[in-house]
């Protein structure tokens, strides 16, 4: 596509909340301060799982400086869960009744006029539990004698998933080849930089506003209006600027959930914010994933079908981990045509914190696997890697039967650029390797299990009468930047400039209802209703155009860079803040208002489009330590038409350090329930030092369904990483890491098992 | 312990605060002159998001007892612009997209500019050690090194 025809797209936009940002003036949930506001603080169970007999709060209460205790007790005790359509996975109260299932998890909440008196009444809050026998494993939980995590839920299974296309079993018997493999894939934390956060204010006219640090407003007014009783119309969600998001913010949390009930019993503001301990040990994480995978392959290289079983470690409470259930046994089969496909997922129940959605969804898991064992295949058969790509993936127009339709689809044109950098790199040094990783992602998801009577996302655009431009989207800004993809998608089909529109995101009292910042949905659905109210407020410009300007009417119209005029004689036209002001004088004054919205229809069962990208990790290993060192990563993707260029690189060389991290770094070890390594000193991400380069081909596409042609980009990428990574091990070191993280104890462990194999022989 | 009287500079202005001692530079910022824009993102002096400059050097906020700052020139976010304009640095984070979610930006603009204001010539190893101590989870840190390269390099004057 040639990128000469637009004017903002693509074009160095700085992020519109750039001066904020760099100046200190943003200001975050965590940052904010109300006149007489309390500060709350959350007591947190021991135990993995024990009943609650009693608490007494009387000892606390006593305390001076302490406003109010509350348990599960001063709550009106509703289940709930984002899966609201489905009242079986709305099982978590978030101070509950009858029995905690993690360590962490909340059971009672004080409010204080500061945050040490509340922190001191913690200690005097004295809680009879019975504690119950514990399982903290998916392979142990789902056995027939553990213990019964959620009553009336048999062996633990929270949610099945089955997955099928084809006739697996004969696609199977046409294989030359079938190999089969287990792997073990972890979770991570979604380590936002602003924990969770929230501040509630409950004023004598019923009505909430609460400040939270959300991925989506809208989703956090519904279910806080659901758990307290009051009407949505009656909560106010304000999410102004958000420290961080990647997966772990768009559910109901404790700190929206106890501010707002201690709020309402007193009337007066309460903050509750997460220490960094309590975020790892008590919000959620990346889903842990056993994986069994069997794949059947002919000698020259097609794909013939694959059959896999996932058990996931859903931890105590469902959150989003339904959606990521299905996610990764669909893009498990990603991106490649199977004759035949099979994939039986299980979420089991563990006492352990709740794993939910991050980044990539299920994906990363589900690649790491799939892609390592493509490598093997290719090598205990003889075949090139980047040609069996080739041979299987998607192109343009493939269906993945009865699941998804594919449109547009760069991946041929990604291995192409990915192999001609990996040749150009030469024979590598000894304990050296490069690794590749192919794989695609959903922009947004098609379904509604929240059942929102709304549309997926709106947009409303208001034009003063200086032609300055009010925007109002839902859409939630948590730091990828969709306000400014927004008003850069806004300026372009209006013909502005983008410092001539205001963003207004972040509140659902002036926002029309999106569904917020997950599964890459933002660019391509809020993009979409963007672009549809802009044209619709253009078209009520231009016609008044054709009266003014009193041409023919079979002449085309349009506005760009604030300069109304004919399309086929550009010289003729208008300023555009003059066709404002006199439009707005023939219409008696109303304003040029236009709304847009999006919802998708006969898109599949999963996403309206998909991006692709294939990356190489180069990566080094001494045998001796077993420590990795990254020299490089380079990526090829396809994500349609690039909108905004800046925040395209940043989400792109995030998505890598986020991933590398997740493929050698970050880890989550418990024992009997308890994390090991819940603070930033024992729990370690990428830093500086460590980040290597991360260069990106982009390859060139346009997605019919996208605004101007855009798909997703940003959390794909955090999909092909690990497997990357894995595939350079084995290239380097003839070894083959079947477990996440890729730490230097386990690469210790192959190589030692590769010499004893080899003496063997 | 009873409460004293800190008396420092912030930002170039003489303050004078009545605190416990054992009050933290972080808290005196935030808490008690409202200057919010320092962040804090943990426990354990790992992330810098509270990093400030005290007489020119980075330091994190949440590491150093506020008495211990009596009659220093402690210099936040907020002190970066002047009248109106942008630091250098501020300006080249601008053009570089060295930010997303923005939540680390103000500890990381502090240890750049006590780097930048002592560097000379630095090698892009270099660069990443000075901001080895500031974890951002968004950007992966490339775009912020492009910045503080292109300041480094002269590619941005004072206003």
């Amino acid at each position: 596509m040639s990128h000469a025809k637009y004017n903002v797209i693509n074009t160095h936009v700085h992020n519109i909340d750039g001066v904020a940002k760099v100046t200190g003036r943003a200001t975050y949930t965590f940052d904010v301060k109300l006149p007489g506001m309390l500060y709350g603080k959350i007591l947190r169970s021991p135990h993995a799982h024990a009943k609650i007999k009693n608490i007494d709060t009387s000892a606390a209460m006593a305390l001076p400086g302490v406003k109010i205790v509350v348990t599960g007790k001063d709550t009106l005790g509703v289940k709930q869960g984002i899966w609201r359509r489905y009242e079986e996975l709305c099982d978590e109260q978030v101070l509950p009744l009858e029995k905690v299932r993690y360590i962490g998890e909340p059971v009672a909440a004080v409010a204080a006029i500061t945050e040490e008196i509340a922190e001191a009444a913690l200690d005097l809050i004295e809680v009879d539990y019975e504690v119950l026998p514990a399982v903290y494993e998916p392979l142990e939980a789902i056995k027939k004698e553990a213990p019964t995590i959620h009553e009336g839920v048999e062996r633990n299974v929270n949610v099945t998933r089955h997955i099928e296309w084809g006739d697996v079993d004969e696609a199977f018997e046409e294989a030359d080849y079938i190999r089969e493999d287990w792997f073990k894939c972890s979770g991570q934390a979604h380590m936002c930089m602003e924990t969770r956060a929230a501040v509630s204010s409950f004023t004598p006219d019923g009505k909430l506003t609460c400040w939270a640090s959300t991925q989506s407003a809208y989703y956090t007014q519904g279910l806080l209006a659901g758990v307290l009783g009051l009407r949505e119309g009656d909560v106010r969600v304000l999410a102004p600027y958000v420290g961080g998001g990647f997966g772990g913010k768009f559910e109901l949390d404790a700190a929206m959930f106890t501010s707002a009930v201690m709020s309402m019993k007193l009337f007066k503001p309460v903050k509750v914010c997460f220490t960094r301990e309590e975020d790892f040990i008590a919000s959620k994480r990346r889903t842990p994933m056993f994986y069994y995978v069997r794949t059947g392959i002919k000698k020259d290289g097609t794909f013939c079908a694959r059959e896999s079983r996932m058990f996931s470690n859903g931890g105590a409470y469902t959150g989003m981990g339904a959606t990521a259930l299905y996610l990764s046994g669909f893009f498990h089969s990603f991106p490649y045509k199977w004759r035949g496909y099979r994939y039986d997922g299980y979420r089991v129940y563990t006492n352990t914190l709740p794993s939910t959605s991050m980044r990539g969804f299920g994906a990363p898991q589900a690649m790491f696997c799939s892609e390592q064992q493509i490598d093997w295949i290719c090598a205990d058969l003889g075949l090139d890697p980047f040609e069996v790509r080739r041979k299987n993936g998607h192109t343009e127009g493939y269906e993945v039967p009865g699941q998804a339709f594919i449109q547009s689809c760069g991946l041929e044109q990604c291995i192409n650029e990915i192999e001609k950098w990996v040749k150009s790199k030469g024979k590598l040094p000894a304990n050296r390797g490069i690794g590749i990783s192919s794989c695609g992602f959903m922009s947004g998801g098609i379904f509604n299990w929240f059942d929102s009577p709304y549309s997926f996302s709106s947009a409303v655009v208001t034009i003063n009468v200086d032609g300055t431009v009010e925007l109002h989207v839902g859409c939630q800004d948590i730091g990828q930047g969709s306000n400014t993809t927004m008003a850069i998608i806004a300026a372009e089909t209006l013909g502005v400039k983008v410092e001539d529109i205001r963003v207004h995101s972040g509140d659902t009292a002036h926002c029309p209802a999106d569904l917020g910042a997950w599964g890459s949905r933002q660019t391509l659905m809020a993009g979409n209703a963007v672009k549809m109210a802009c044209e619709d407020a253009k078209k009520q410009l231009l016609e008044f155009a054709y009266a003014e300007m009193g041409i023919n009417i079979v002449y085309d119209l349009d506005i760009k860079d604030r300069w109304a005029h004919i399309v086929a004689r550009p010289e003729r036209g208008l300023p555009y803040v003059d066709l404002v002001k006199k439009a707005l004088r023939a219409k008696d004054g109303q304003r040029i208002m236009g709304r847009g919205y999006y919802t998708p229809h006969r898109k599949g069962m999963i996403s309206p489009a998909y991006s692709y990208m294939m990356q190489a990790v180069d990566a080094e290993i001494d045998p001796e330590t077993g420590k990795i060192k990254i020299h490089e990563v380079m990526t090829a993707h396809d994500c349609g038409q690039p909108i905004n260029q800046l925040g395209l690189i940043g989400q792109l060389e995030g998505a890598a350090s986020m991933a590398l991290g997740y493929a050698y770094l970050e880890d989550m070890p418990m024992e009997d329930g308890k994390l090991m390594n819940p603070n930033l000193v024992d729990y370690k991400v990428i830093k500086a030092p460590e980040m290597p380069e991360a260069g990106i081909i982009e390859i060139d596409t346009f997605e019919p369904e996208g605004p101007y042609g855009a798909k997703e980009a940003g959390e794909g990428l955090t999909n092909p990483t690990a497997a990357a990574l894995g595939n350079a091990i084995y290239n380097a070191m003839g070894i083959q890491m079947k477990e996440l993280p890729i730490t230097p104890e386990r690469v210790l462990k192959a190589l030692r098992e590769k010499k004893e194999q080899e003496a063997q022989k | 312990m009873e409460k004293q009287v800190l008396r420092f500079k912030v930002n170039g202005d003489e303050y004078e605060v009545f605190i416990h001692p054992k009050t933290l530079l972080v808290e005196v910022i935030r808490d008690h002159l409202g200057l919010t824009g320092t962040k804090r993102g943990c426990e354990t002096v790992s992330c810098g998001a509270c990093t400030v400059n005290i007489n020119g050097a980075s330091v994190k906020s949440c590491s150093v007892l506020a008495v211990q700052c009596e009659g220093l020139e402690v210099t936040t976010v907020e002190g970066l612009e002047k009248d109106g304009k942008l630091s250098p640095i501020q300006r080249s984070f601008l053009d570089h997209g060295s930010f997303q979610c923005g939540f680390c930006t103000p500890g990381m603009l502090m240890s750049a500019t006590a780097f930048i204001s002592e560097a000379k010539n630095p090698t892009k190893d270099q660069i990443k050690e000075s901001i080895e101590g500031n974890i951002c989870r968004c950007t992966g840190y490339n775009s912020i090194v492009r910045a503080i390269e292109a300041v480094t390099a002269g590619k941005y004057k004072e206003e």
